[in-house]
């Protein structure tokens, strides 16, 4: 029982899920001496990798429409397949901070102009060595005037890029954004080879070997790769398993090493089976339903409040995410976020609350609610245990499904659709998240929530957050953006989901990132088998 | 109408109005359906199934694939796969419909009769799981995964899609065989048969050398029509044992509305579906010269 118990508070341990003072207090509490404790507990932590071995893992996405080149990278296979083989000028580590990766450092005194440090002899898989050449022409590919790469977008603020020798990159914005170095962690933004973006050639600790669209990836480390610590395994293999089942079949019989999305239906079964981990990772992804502003009678700040005081955020987790995940706080800014503004009350269903508002609202009818499950799975469930909990505040919602195919096109961000259900993976850094959906000029405000009062000041506030460079300055603007959302805006955010997978218990791996599901997506250099 | 356009499906919640209406112009969605229809079947006609939408959203760089070089390993697995599924489901309910008819009312004949019934009313992906249940996953003897890849060797390939070509066996054995075991009874009750009983004939004889060469042709239109569906209809399988085959291709272009490989594949299907019906109507005629000439 005990044994037990300390096994699985090691495990905890490894997966970041406690810390090492937690594990501590638990491992006492069970009665066990310091110093034993304390050996436990490093033995927990200093899991030393090991090289070797081949990698399956079984992954839910992938598409016969999928490519190597990153511009269209779109889903779970191709981020994983791409942070497999290429690197980028900067990376968010497992500790979900921000480090260089081909660029050694990165500085701005201003936020404006940003250098790039590049690494030294660091080789292309071709053989060819990179330099600030190679960053600029794939930039290029991202930012140039043909261009429909996806990071088109988030890369719009760069004015210019130009190079200062070969190991120096130097990157004027339109504005200043301290986070900038952010963005260029994007999987899309992955450095390749001068004249070939696409053919799946990069500096990463494997090789692609061969690639078949909406099947698999077979890949074979890279000798010469750069990193310490990292790229384990000698090949590995990254196969397309879109059905749950066949996914957990292939894992339980051994013939995958790891799977992303279990099936929350039947993880119960798999956990009863002694050689599988489940790990589970709440990160930054949510749930949301955006009111628009601009479209009767979402512009109402009570009715606004009254529907975030209808939704019994609680029983969302529990039935549509089955406890896997956490409830939202109608911010679009999670725990894992490194400033999650935590001194707001967490909002939860309050009858009273919600028909106050409503009544003085001075609304009366139906209030028509558009979802499908192209949203987020569950989204339609969601959307009737909200208009069941709403009822017993007196507020009539009538919830409509919609067809999936064109869901983000004619439902989604549309004036003829004054709310929907919607979903977003989130971003690492605050500003990023307010840029895609909040500040006023982004294409993809899907609340319109522009003219009030509130919003006005918001919008300054992100400007100036993306100025400061003082870090406690920062929070605090931080913290008032948030709370202007959390009050005023037209956010109505119940749930951030997590990233349940699963692996064979032969793999080993240090603590979990929560940016992406799999580690990050970069389970496959990061991990090792035990 | 099927909603939506490619542009609108590949790009999601990216989608912006100016980029769909790129998307549609480079691909020529902006054009009437009518003249893109027939720019696609003089094509067709020509040999030219055209090239796939996917691909060519990346700095102006056309990669996108010919329909052709997509759909053609996909079709070569597909057509393994059903081959294997008919080489063991085709003389399997031949031989059960021969011996049912021979010892038909017989206990043989209701167990063989309830056990072909049993699988083929269950949905497949239902069969497919319990065989994987059975088969892969309490006794690891076959894989669950059906990955192949042109490099896998003939063995490797047999033993990776055994799973899924007994699923096929079992979901069509039962039609085949019930077929061939009525068409031999119907012939049973005819007066020709009766003659060869009362000369002395055995029953075995009867059945293999006076009635079975009068029943090929419904046999062999039942059996084509099995073959067909082998080729056109097996996505469920495929995905439930992620095998690389056309149906899972042309479900994955209809979901991102890649219409030149959805025509593609479609047109591949009807032909299919022509080819082995005319087959099946030729043994007909070769099998029962009388059918050339009407009464």
């Amino acid at each position: 029982m005990k044994d037990k118990f300390i096994k699985a508070q090691q495990e905890k341990l490894t997966l970041g899920a406690i810390d090492r003072r937690q594990f501590m207090t638990s491992a006492i509490a069970a009665g066990i001496a310091i110093p034993t404790a304390l050996s436990l507990a490093s033995d927990a932590i200093a899991a030393t990798p090991k090289k070797g071995g081949k990698f399956r893992m079984g992954l839910g996405h992938g598409s016969t429409t999928d490519t190597l080149d990153s511009g269209t990278s779109e889903n779970h296979f191709t981020l994983v397949n791409g942070y497999t083989f290429g690197n980028h000028l900067t990376e968010i580590n497992n500790e979900g901070k921000l480090v260089g990766e081909l660029a050694e450092t990165f500085e701005s005194d201003d936020g404006k102009t940003w250098v790039f440090n590049l690494r030294k002899g660091v080789e292309f898989h071709n053989g060819k060595t990179m330099t600030s050449e190679d960053v600029l022409a794939s930039y290029e590919h991202h930012m140039g005037e043909k261009s429909t790469s996806a990071a088109k977008g988030s890369l719009s603020p760069v004015r210019s890029i130009k190079a200062d020798g070969k190991y120096k990159v130097i990157m004027e914005l339109d504005s200043p954004d301290t986070d900038f170095p952010y963005i260029v962690s994007d999987y899309h933004i992955s450095i390749r080879p001068a004249g070939d973006m696409t053919s799946g050639v990069g500096t990463g600790g494997y090789i692609v070997q061969s690639f078949e669209p909406g099947v698999k990836s077979v890949l074979k480390r890279n000798p010469n790769y750069w990193k310490e610590g990292a790229a384990h395994f000698d090949e590995v293999e990254l196969l397309s398993i879109v059905d749950p089942n066949a996914r957990q079949t292939a894992l339980i019989s051994g013939e995958i090493d790891a799977m992303d999305r279990v099936d929350l239906k039947t993880i119960n079964l798999m956990k009863r089976n002694p050689n599988i981990n489940i790990m589970q990772a709440t990160g930054t992804a949510h749930y949301t339903f955006p009111m628009r502003l601009n479209v009767d009678p979402f512009g109402d700040y009570d009715l606004r409040m009254a529907l975030k005081w209808a939704v019994d955020r609680q029983e969302l987790v529990d039935k549509i995410l089955l406890g896997y995940g956490a409830v939202g706080n109608d911010i679009p800014i999670g725990t894992a976020n490194y400033f999650h503004n935590s001194d707001l009350p967490q909002r939860e269903f309050d009858a009273d609350k919600a028909a106050f508002h409503y009544k003085k609202s001075g609304h009366s009818g139906k209030i028509q609610l558009s979802a499908a499950d192209a949203a987020f799975a569950g989204a339609v469930d969601a959307a009737q245990l909200m208009a069941n909990s709403a009822k017993k505040a007196g507020i009539d919602i009538e919830v409509i499904r919609e067809p999936n195919d064109g869901y983000w096109s004619n439902v989604w961000n549309n004036d003829a659709k004054g709310w929907c259900a919607c979903y977003w993976g989130g971003r690492p850094a605050e500003t990023m998240m307010f840029s895609a959906a909040y500040v006023a000029e982004s294409k993809w405000n899907d609340t319109m929530w522009k003219t009030t009062d509130s919003a006005v000041k918001f919008n300054q506030l992100v400007k100036d957050a993306r100025k400061e460079l003082d870090e406690s300055k920062k929070r605090d603007i931080l913290y008032e953006c948030q709370r202007l959302i959390y009050d005023d805006g037209g956010l109505l955010c119940p749930l951030f989901n997590s990233y349940v997978s699963a692996n064979s218990k032969k793999i080993a791996h240090g603590k979990i990132a929560a940016n992406w599901d799999s580690d990050g997506a970069k389970c496959v250099e990061r991990w090792w088998f035990a | 109408m099927l909603p939506g356009d490619f542009g609108q499906a590949i790009l999601g919640q990216a989608a912006l109005p100016e980029t769909v209406a790129a998307f549609r112009q480079e691909l020529g969605l902006d054009k009437p359906a009518y003249i893109r229809y027939f720019d696609w079947a003089l094509g067709a006609i020509q040999g030219d199934l055209g090239t796939s939408f996917s691909g060519r959203n990346a700095s102006g760089a056309d990669r996108s694939a010919e329909v052709v070089d997509k759909i053609a390993p996909r079709l070569w697995n597909t057509l393994f796969l059903a081959s294997m599924a008919a080489l063991i489901a085709v003389p399997l309910s031949l031989i059960l419909g021969i011996l049912t008819a021979l010892y038909r009312n017989s206990f043989f004949d209701r167990s063989v009769n309830t056990a072909t019934l049993t699988t083929i009313s269950f949905p497949e992906f239902f069969v497919a799981y319990i065989l994987i249940l059975f088969f892969a996953s309490l006794n690891q003897i076959f894989p669950s995964l059906a990955n192949v890849d042109p490099d896998t060797n003939f063995g490797e390939r047999i033993y990776r899609t055994a799973l899924p070509a007994f699923t096929l066996t079992l979901v069509i054995v039962a039609h085949m065989m019930r077929m061939t075991r009525a068409a031999i009874i119907n012939l049973l009750a005819s007066p020709y048969i009766q003659m060869a009983k009362l000369s002395g004939a055995s029953q075995t004889e009867i059945i293999l050398k006076h009635a079975l060469p009068n029943a090929w042709a419904p046999i062999a239109t039942v059996i084509a029509f099995n073959l067909a569906y082998l080729v056109v209809g097996v996505v469920v399988v495929e995905v439930v044992f992620v095998y690389p085959g056309v149906g899972q291709l042309m479900v994955d272009a209809v979901r991102t509305r890649d219409i030149p490989v959805v025509q593609g594949c479609a047109l591949i299907f009807a032909v299919t579906y022509i080819l082995l019906n005319l087959i099946a109507d030729i043994i007909g005629i070769v099998t029962n010269p009388r059918l050339l000439h009407p009464k």
